[in-house]
Parts: C-alpha cells; sequence; structure tokens
C-alpha cells in the first residue's frame, strides 16, 4: 500500500532503487490528494463525527480496566492510578448474574428465532399465491403497520392488551369464566409475551425480503411445473421455496450473528423486578447495574465483554455466508 | 383461467387465512384507538375494551392536549428533533456519501473500512453515556441530535446509489468549466434525488420513534420529546404531569376519562402523524431493503 510506502520512506530503510518508486509513488499520491483536496475537505466534518461519536467510545472503553470516577477529570482516564486489569470482568463472571444473564440473553434470542423465523416466509408464501394486486397491497400494508410504531407505542399496546384493569386478553378470561390475571409480572409467561410481541411487530416486515426474492422467480418455471401436473402445494415446495432458499439461509446466519441482541428496548419498556429472572439480558444489565447504578466502570467491561462477543459471531456468520457462495458483509 | 376445484379450495382458505392474520396485525392496535374514546360513564358499566363505544367521546383528548399541556410541548421538542435532525443527518451524510462514491479517491478503502468497521463494535452504553456527559450535552436538545447524526449502514446505501451516476456527466460539467460546489450542487444534487428522498424518510421516522437517548441524557420534563411523555403516562399514570397545567383540569371534569383510556388516547397521539403518512412513505421503506448489499 502506498501509505506504508510512506512510512518507510522515512524510515529510510528500504534499498535506493525501491526507495525511488516509493518517492514517486508518495508523490504520486501527494499529486492525487491535492487534485481532489475539495472532496477531502467535504468528508473532514462528517469523518469528524465518526472520530467524536463512534471512536471516542470505543477509546472510553479503558474505564473498564480502571476504577472510574466520574467527578475526576478527563485526564484521570488517562493515568494508571486507577488501573485495576480484569478485576471488573473477573466480578462479572463470578456474580450470581453472570449465568442468569447469559441464559436470558440467549434464550430470548433463540425462541424469537424458532418461532418468529419461519413465519415471514410461510406469511410470504401465502402473499405470493394471492392473484389480486389490491388485497395482495392491503394484506402487505396492515401487516407493516407494527413495524413502523415506536418501542414505547407497541410496548404501550401490549400493555393495554394485558392490563388486568380490563385488558383484551383479561376480558376474554372473564368472558370465559376466569379470574383477571396480570400477565406481565408472570414468569412462566413473560418470554412468550416477548415472543409474540416480537412476531406482531417484525413478521410482515421480514417477509418483504422473501417476496422479493419471489419477484424474480420466471413464471415459466409455475407453468413448467402445472403442465406436469404439480398442485400449488407443490408448485411451492418445488419451485418457489427452492428459489428462496438463498435469502432463507442468509437471513437465518445473520440473525444468529446477532443472537445477543435479544431486544434491550422491547425488555426494558416491559419487565420488572418479579421477572428479572426470566428476562434480564446483558444489555438490561448493563443499564441497570452500570448507568442506573452508577458503576461506571463494571458497566463499560459487561458491555464490551458483549460488543466483542458479538464482534466474533458476526464474523463468523459472514465467514458461513462466504462459504456458502454469497457475497457476505464484508 | 379456470381454476379446479383443488386450486378453489386452496385460494379459498390462504385468503381466509390471510384475511384472519390481517384482523390479528391490527385489532391491537383498534382496540387501542376504541378504548381512548371510552367516557367514564360507560367505563363504570361496560368495563373497558368493548369493540367499540356506544357513544365515543373525545375527553381524554381534550385532557391531553388540554392548554398548555406537556404533550403539545413535546409535540413541539419532537418536531425539532425530526426537522433539526434530519436535516443535519442529510447535511453530514450526503457529502461523505459523494466522497466515498469517487472510484479513484485516494484512500478511500481505508477511509470506508474506518466507517464500516463502526458498524461492527460499538463503545457500548455507558462509554457513550460518559462521552455525551463530557461534552457537556446532557440535558441538551443536540444529545438527540450529535449522536445519531451519520448512519453508517444508510450511508453506505446512498453511496451505493452514487457509484451508479456515470462519471462522465460529471466530467462534461467540470469541461463546460463549473467548479467542484457547483458539480455537487448541480449535477449529483439533482440525481441523487431518489435516494436522499428515502433515506430523509428513515431518518425522519428514526427521530420521530426514537426515545432511549432521551430517556438517559434528559431530566428537563420541557424538553422531553412524544415518546417520553408516552412512556411516563404510561408507567406511572397521568398524575405526575398535574404540575403542568393542562392536565390538572382532569378532576374538574364533569366526566373524567378513565385511566386506561387517557393512556390508550397519548398511545394514539403519538402514533398519529406517522399512521397518517405511512400509506405515501411506506413504499420508500420496501424499497430500501432492496438496496441491501453495501460491499466497497
Amino acid at each position: 500500500m502506498q501509505q506504508t510506502g510512506g512510512e518507510q520512506l522515512g524510515v529510510g530503510v528500504t534499498p535506493a532503487s525501491s526507495a525511488y518508486t516509493e518517492r514517486r509513488g508518495f508523490r504520486e499520491a501527494w499529486r492525487q490528494i491535492k487534485r481532489d483536496r475539495f472532496l477531502y475537505a467535504l468528508a473532514a466534518l462528517p469523518l469528524l463525527y465518526f472520530v467524536i461519536f463512534q471512536y471516542l467510545p470505543m477509546v472510553g472503553v479503558i474505564i473498564a480496566f480502571q476504577d472510574y470516577d466520574p467527578f475526576l477529570g478527563i485526564d484521570a482516564m488517562f493515568s494508571m492510578d486507577r488501573w485495576v486489569g480484569l478485576k471488573h470482568f473477573r466480578n462479572f463472571f463470578d456474580s450470581i448474574f453472570f449465568w442468569n444473564v447469559m441464559r436470558n440473553t440467549v434464550v430470548i434470542s433463540l425462541y424469537k428465532l424458532i418461532f418468529g423465523f419461519p413465519l415471514p416466509i410461510i406469511l410470504a408464501l401465502m402473499i405470493n399465491e394471492l392473484r389480486m394486486r389490491l388485497f395482495q397491497r392491503t394484506v402487505q400494508t396492515i401487516s407493516y403497520l407494527p413495524h413502523f410504531f415506536s418501542m414505547v407505542v407497541a410496548a404501550g399496546i401490549v400493555r393495554a392488551m394485558l392490563t388486568p384493569q380490563g385488558g383484551l386478553l383479561n376480558q376474554l378470561v372473564v368472558a370465559l369464566g376466569g379470574e383477571p390475571k396480570a400477565f406481565l409480572t408472570d414468569p412462566t409467561l413473560f418470554r412468550s409475551i416477548l415472543v409474540t410481541m416480537d412476531i406482531w411487530q417484525q413478521a410482515g416486515w421480514n417477509s418483504i425480503i422473501y417476496l422479493a426474492a419471489m419477484a424474480t422467480i420466471n413464471p415459466e418455471m409455475y407453468e413448467a411445473a402445472a403442465m406436469d401436473g404439480a398442485n400449488r402445494f407443490q408448485r411451492m415446495w418445488y419451485v418457489t421455496l427452492p428459489s428462496i432458499s438463498f435469502a432463507i439461509v442468509i437471513t437465518l446466519i445473520f440473525r444468529i450473528g446477532g443472537m445477543l441482541n435479544a431486544g434491550f428496548e422491547q425488555i426494558l419498556l416491559l419487565y420488572s423486578p418479579s421477572v428479572y429472572a426470566v428476562s434480564d439480558i446483558i444489555d438490561t444489565y448493563v443499564y441497570r447495574a452500570g448507568l442506573i447504578g452508577r458503576q461506571y466502570s463494571f458497566g463499560a467491561a459487561v458491555g464490551l465483554f458483549k460488543s466483542i462477543l458479538a464482534l466474533i459471531l458476526m464474523y463468523m456468520a459472514n465467514k458461513v455466508a462466504q462459504r456458502l457462495g454469497q457475497e457476505g458483509l464484508w | 383461467m379456470q381454476f379446479s376445484r383443488d386450486e378453489r379450495l386452496f385460494n379459498f382458505f390462504n385468503i381466509a387465512i390471510l384475511i384472519v392474520l390481517t384482523l390479528l396485525f391490527l385489532l391491537p392496535f383498534l382496540s387501542v384507538v376504541s378504548t381512548s374514546l371510552i367516557s367514564g360513564k360507560e367505563y363504570a358499566t361496560r368495563g373497558l375494551f368493548i369493540l367499540y363505544p356506544r357513544q365515543p367521546v373525545l375527553n381524554s383528548y381534550q385532557m391531553l392536549l388540554g392548554q398548555g399541556s406537556i404533550v403539545i410541548n413535546a409535540y413541539f421538542v419532537t418536531a425539532a428533533r425530526v426537522i433539526v435532525g434530519t436535516g443535519l443527518n442529510l447535511l453530514f451524510t450526503f457529502p461523505l456519501a459523494y466522497v466515498l462514491s469517487k472510484r479513484k479517491l485516494y484512500g478511500r478503502v481505508p477511509l470506508t473500512m474506518f466507517i464500516f468497521f463502526t458498524m461492527l463494535f460499538h463503545g457500548g452504553l455507558i462509554p457513550n453515556f460518559v462521552l455525551v456527559e463530557k461534552l457537556n450535552l446532557l440535558d441538551s436538545f443536540w444529545s438527540m441530535i450529535l449522536p445519531p447524526l451519520i448512519n453508517p449502514w444508510w450511508l453506505l446505501i446512498m453511496r451505493n446509489f452514487m457509484l451508479a451516476i456515470p462519471e462522465e456527466l460529471e466530467e462534461a460539467a467540470i469541461m463546460d468549466g463549473a467548479s467542484p460546489l457547483v458539480v455537487l450542487v448541480r449535477v449529483i444534487l439533482p440525481l441523487s434525488m431518489p435516494v436522499i428522498a428515502t433515506i430523509g424518510l428513515w431518518y425522519a421516522v428514526m427521530h420521530w420513534n426514537a426515545w432511549f437517548d432521551a430517556a438517559i441524557y434528559i431530566n428537563d420534563t420541557r424538553k422531553l420529546p412524544l415518546q417520553l411523555i408516552l412512556r411516563g403516562i404510561l408507567e406511572y399514570g397521568a398524575g405526575q404531569y398535574s404540575d403542568y397545567s393542562g392536565l390538572a383540569e382532569m378532576t374538574e371534569l364533569a366526566d373524567p376519562p378513565p385511566a386506561e383510556s387517557l393512556k390508550a388516547a397519548m398511545i394514539v397521539i403519538t402514533t398519529l402523524p406517522i399512521l397518517m403518512i405511512y400509506p405515501f412513505i411506506q413504499r420508500y421503506f420496501v424499497k430500501g431493503i432492496m438496496l441491501g448489499s453495501i460491499k466497497g
């Protein structure tokens, strides 16, 4: 790369002949930079944003290795006095919360995957079989709608459905002769509520990618299959599904890559101490222990632990995607 | 085309199931709307969440949107956030997307990697909070605007769109003596309008729906956006805002709405603008999903 060439020039350890080409490469680079100075000027301010709001927090994770005191100045963050090494990580791994939040994160993600992943595919298959355009568009529009609700609104609607003070579900329970129930504080039901809400909010939206893949299928394939006597189910099974299998596999891989995001905002808005045992995930724990409890260093350590795990998972997901002949994310 | 008996049966069940599913998608919201229209009297006799109110009243809305209400104030905060935020988002995203779309730019690949890396790794909640605190942005409007200034995914989607603009167009303009700035404003900007509109809408909806940043950065009730006032009313009831005029009158009404009805009305108030523009913006979002690949 030309940039390292420039450094080598400064150190002066390269043989004379290559130093000459390096110098020429350096000059050429400088000429290009001067030519495009307008472009660099345009990029300067947006890049400054990335430095300040994306990379500075990455530098800031050093507080995970310190006993950070919010009342000390910034220079305290870069002195060794408060260095404690891996203390906060060890505390986290040894705490009773560790296995609880890890288990909840993985289990909630897995439930959302197992129950939420097939549904958009089925929905897309059904919508794809509709012959009336207007009806097709109406179904699609309505099924995407909950995706556009903010998480506060969506959680508010779920609360309204489930409240013991006359929520729709409790009305149904009472009508069937039961007693009104506080669903949201019941640990045996909480995860099911999360999964159901996730399906309601995202199933329609997640079906778009499959509908797009289906739109590219050659209609002649269906005609040929019909000619061979395949019924509608057989055509779905032997023509439509194989044609979208790639989209299915890729979506699945990246869902697994993003496993550690079990739904922070959703859980934060719906959970309560009575269901912490089944719903406290890494993110909610960082929020409560780190931010609300003002243990900044500890929270940063737990957060860093999650960021690194997530990076590894995503990297592996991308590798698998590439193995399958897909371009992958990068 | 003639359908066979089996085909007709298939179509019938397919359509029937989809109608039921569609109603299930819609039902939760519809029941919230109907709850918001129930009067205290009707609540006392019939209970809540009857599918439709017999005598719909707007008491809840009147109370929430009353003179000097905190809800109106929050509407203005959110509107300011959407307008200022989206404007700055585009002002920062568009130029950088353009620069990254220049194939001959020296250092383009490392620059792209520099941005791409931020999509994979984050400092996390606490370092971000500490940063905003150190920048003295706590309790400031700008704490909701600056941290999400550029979305790297959307930036790269915009760049991909611009990669497809033929370079000859720019070269021709430069031949005619146009300066780089004129080329950007007169040639690239008009050609990029479709992607700018799409991504502008994504930013706008992001700002309208955002709540967590304000929840941790903003203390002053008068600076809170709509989503957080909604959250407050949902979790602690409307009474907590009784210091702010408008809501104080709730006890003076002849027929005060039930608490659940107030909450439902607040959900509707928060969602209404999204619902009204939703049919028009929906296709932009669907199109955006297709702009998937972001390889450099």
